[in-house]
């Protein structure tokens, strides 16, 4: 029998679409990021071509040090708020009928349709002293007058969370619709509470697109710039927003390169120790 | 950031002069109105301008009456706020594309293509109007070559809420009275706040000790003083000015002509020059080396700076004359809505060319405590 399946060339075809698009627009506008990062930025004027470390140096000041900590930090708890909130959320989502899903459905994917932008300044009015939640609060005489709850750490987390929530639904709700019911019930036949069922058995079975959902919230929380600068002070400006600046406002794109590397390499660094602290997880059981 | 529109910094008109007579008005007649036109020209020419108001007030009022004079169409593009604009021009231009012919370009922004030659040097000759411009309006290469022309200026003042403000705060020290923590909005970059500028003029006699280190250390150790009065450090002018509007943040430093033109449509805000005078700031046209329509370019820069074109900017757009105030018609009222005879605030320019990562990295320090 002859094999009729095509060798070569012809057989790779299909896939040097999608390689030389993502060689496009992905590695060669990384490279040239990469390339800009060693370059010498002239005081009072652009970039020149060179090849020096004095970019990376800079962040051997420890005030890039307290902003890299600081955006690591704030992208955890918030991609953690979220999860720990998504997660359940979803599983009773999919529990109901296939009618009453839709409109929860709809109103997550409406909320996608928001931008950045949006929901920052609607945020900062939400939670401002002359028109936000806080008159409410204060109209319920639980605090003595109304006050601005923005911009500070708080109104930051709450706003990240906001923006990751319906990612997170949309990435979970597959995996937790298509859960066989009788996983569930199988634990309950066996005496098992609702609760201890949700955190032995339905966790730990979905494990990887939860693993998978809590990397993506947190790379997208770490890339948010707009947030940081509408919800919070000057200390809780993410790494993202001081690369904004230097990149558009200071006119040092050198800089602001190697500050995305670094980020970039941070972040790559902490996905790759989630996995393999997941991976290592998997291996004992 | 860059998701509105905002202007950041540039160069002064110092010693105003309070003359006014009917011979100005006479002389602007004559500069603007008898003047022999330029000989039609029917290309098209792209004009950037910061996006949103300013953009939208150009379209309205300037460009249409240019085309008409002219014949030379306007293709009116918007610009981002900062540096963001150069570096796509730089970009564009090492391709040989000019996204833009002619840009309203802000001070420091127009010192650092000037520095990497990002201008095309402007014919004198064909720019008569230049000479009704206050001599530091009209920016030269080293060479002498004409590299930019001012466009317009205008000043950031103090702004307050008439509602939680009822009287007017008077020197820019009420941004250190500790009566206003929590209350202000100021900008968050050192290079278009112009806050180093205001600390040396209110406390320290002038801006002549931000030549050195030294004096600049002594001035960020005095702002340190304001900063747990601030609420918000603003990039964003719609940010800050519906908050200034709410009277959510009730004072900080903001633009005169915005204010002004809240002001008009009833909103609680004032705009007050302190005592030790608002800070004079302004926009430059500048045009790229790449662009294929010099000849426009120049049409252009020079109708604007004619004097009956700078005073329609005034009363249509709020923004100070570039040119000499003798040469407008503008009336003493009139010039007192775009201006004031305080001497102003003439900002800094060059600290943030030469010590440009030194001062970001101590001002990102400062503010965040």
């Amino acid at each position: 029998m002859t094999d009729r399946r095509p060798r070569g060339l012809p057989a790779r075809l299909p896939v040097l679409w999608p390689a030389a698009m993502l060689l496009l627009f992905f590695v060669v506008p990384f490279g040239i990021m990469l390339a800009v990062s060693f370059f010498h930025q002239v005081e009072g004027g652009f970039y020149e071509p060179g090849f020096e470390l004095a970019n990376y140096a800079r962040f051997l000041d420890p005030f890039f040090g307290r902003a890299l900590l600081f955006s690591l930090w704030i992208s955890v708890l918030a991609a953690v708020i979220v999860i720990a909130v998504a997660f359940p959320f979803t599983y009773c989502l999919t529990r109901l009928r296939r009618s009453a899903q839709v409109p929860f459905l709809v109103f997550v994917l409406a909320v996608l349709s928001l931008s950045e932008v949006i929901i920052g300044f609607a945020w900062s009015t939400l939670l401002s002293r002359t028109a936000g939640l806080s008159n409410l609060v204060a109209w319920a005489s639980l605090i003595p007058r109304a006050q601005a709850w923005t911009p500070s750490f708080g109104a930051l987390l709450m706003g990240l969370c906001y923006l990751g929530f319906p990612y997170t639904v949309l990435i979970l709700y597959p995996p937790l619709s298509r859960l066989d019911p009788e996983i569930p019930e199988a634990s309950r036949t066996l005496g098992a509470s609702p609760l201890r069922t949700f955190f032995l058995v339905i966790v730990p079975v979905l494990r990887g697109p939860l693993l998978g959902a809590l990397i993506m919230v947190f790379v997208f929380n770490l890339g948010a710039y707009l947030l940081p600068q509408v919800l919070g002070r000057p200390q809780h400006w993410t790494l993202s927003v001081h690369i904004t600046d230097q990149a558009v406002f200071q006119s040092n794109l050198p800089f602001a390169a190697a500050m995305a590397i670094f980020l970039m390499l941070f972040s790559l660094a902490f996905i790759g120790l989630t996995m393999v602290l997941g991976g290592r997880q998997e291996a004992a059981r | 950031m860059n998701w509105n529109s905002s202007k950041t910094g540039s160069h002064p008109a110092a010693g105003r002069r309070q003359v006014l007579l009917g011979a100005a008005a006479t002389g602007a007649l004559a500069v603007g109105g008898l003047r022999s036109r330029p000989a039609r020209a029917a290309g098209t020419l792209k004009v950037g301008t910061y996006g949103g108001y300013f953009k939208d007030s150009f379209d309205e009022h300037i460009y249409p009456a240019f085309t008409e004079e002219t014949g030379i169409q306007v293709e009116s593009i918007a610009e981002p706020t900062g540096d963001a604009w150069l570096v796509q021009l730089q970009t564009a231009a090492q391709s040989g594309q000019a996204p833009a012919d002619v840009s309203m370009i802000a001070q420091v922004a127009r010192l650092r293509g000037q520095n990497a030659g990002l201008w095309a040097k402007l014919d004198e000759a064909k720019l008569p109007n230049a000479k009704n411009l206050h001599e530091h309006f009209v920016h030269r290469y080293p060479d002498g070559a004409i590299s930019g022309v001012g466009a317009v200026s205008w000043y950031v003042t103090l702004c307050t809420n008439t509602e939680e403000f009822p009287e007017p705060p008077t020197s820019w020290k009420a941004l250190w009275d500790e009566e206003n923590a929590g209350l202000l909005g100021l900008m968050a970059l050192a290079s278009n706040s112009f806050l180093l500028e205001i600390t040396a003029k209110t406390w320290f006699g002038g801006t002549d000790m931000l030549g050195d280190e030294a004096g600049v250390q002594q001035a960020l150790d005095k702002l340190k003083e304001l900063v747990p009065n601030v609420q918000l450090w603003w990039r964003d002018e719609g940010q800050f000015q519906q908050a200034l509007e709410s009277g959510e943040i009730p004072m900080g430093e903001y633009y005169h002509d915005v204010t002004g033109l809240a002001a008009s449509q009833g909103k609680p805000v004032r705009s007050t020059f302190p005592e030790e005078g608002g800070v004079l700031d302004s926009g430059s046209w500048c045009v790229i080396n790449t662009s294929k329509a010099m000849d426009e370019a120049h049409v252009f820069i020079d109708y604007m700076s004619r004097p009956d074109i700078q005073a329609k900017l005034a009363r249509k757009v709020g923004t100070s004359p570039t040119v000499k105030r003798e040469l407008t018609d503008l009336t003493p009222e009139e010039f007192a809505a775009v201006g004031s005879d305080i001497p102003p605030i003439i900002p800094r320019y060059d600290l943030y060319l030469e010590k440009d990562a030194w001062i970001s990295q101590k001002w990102s320090e400062l503010i965040a405590g």
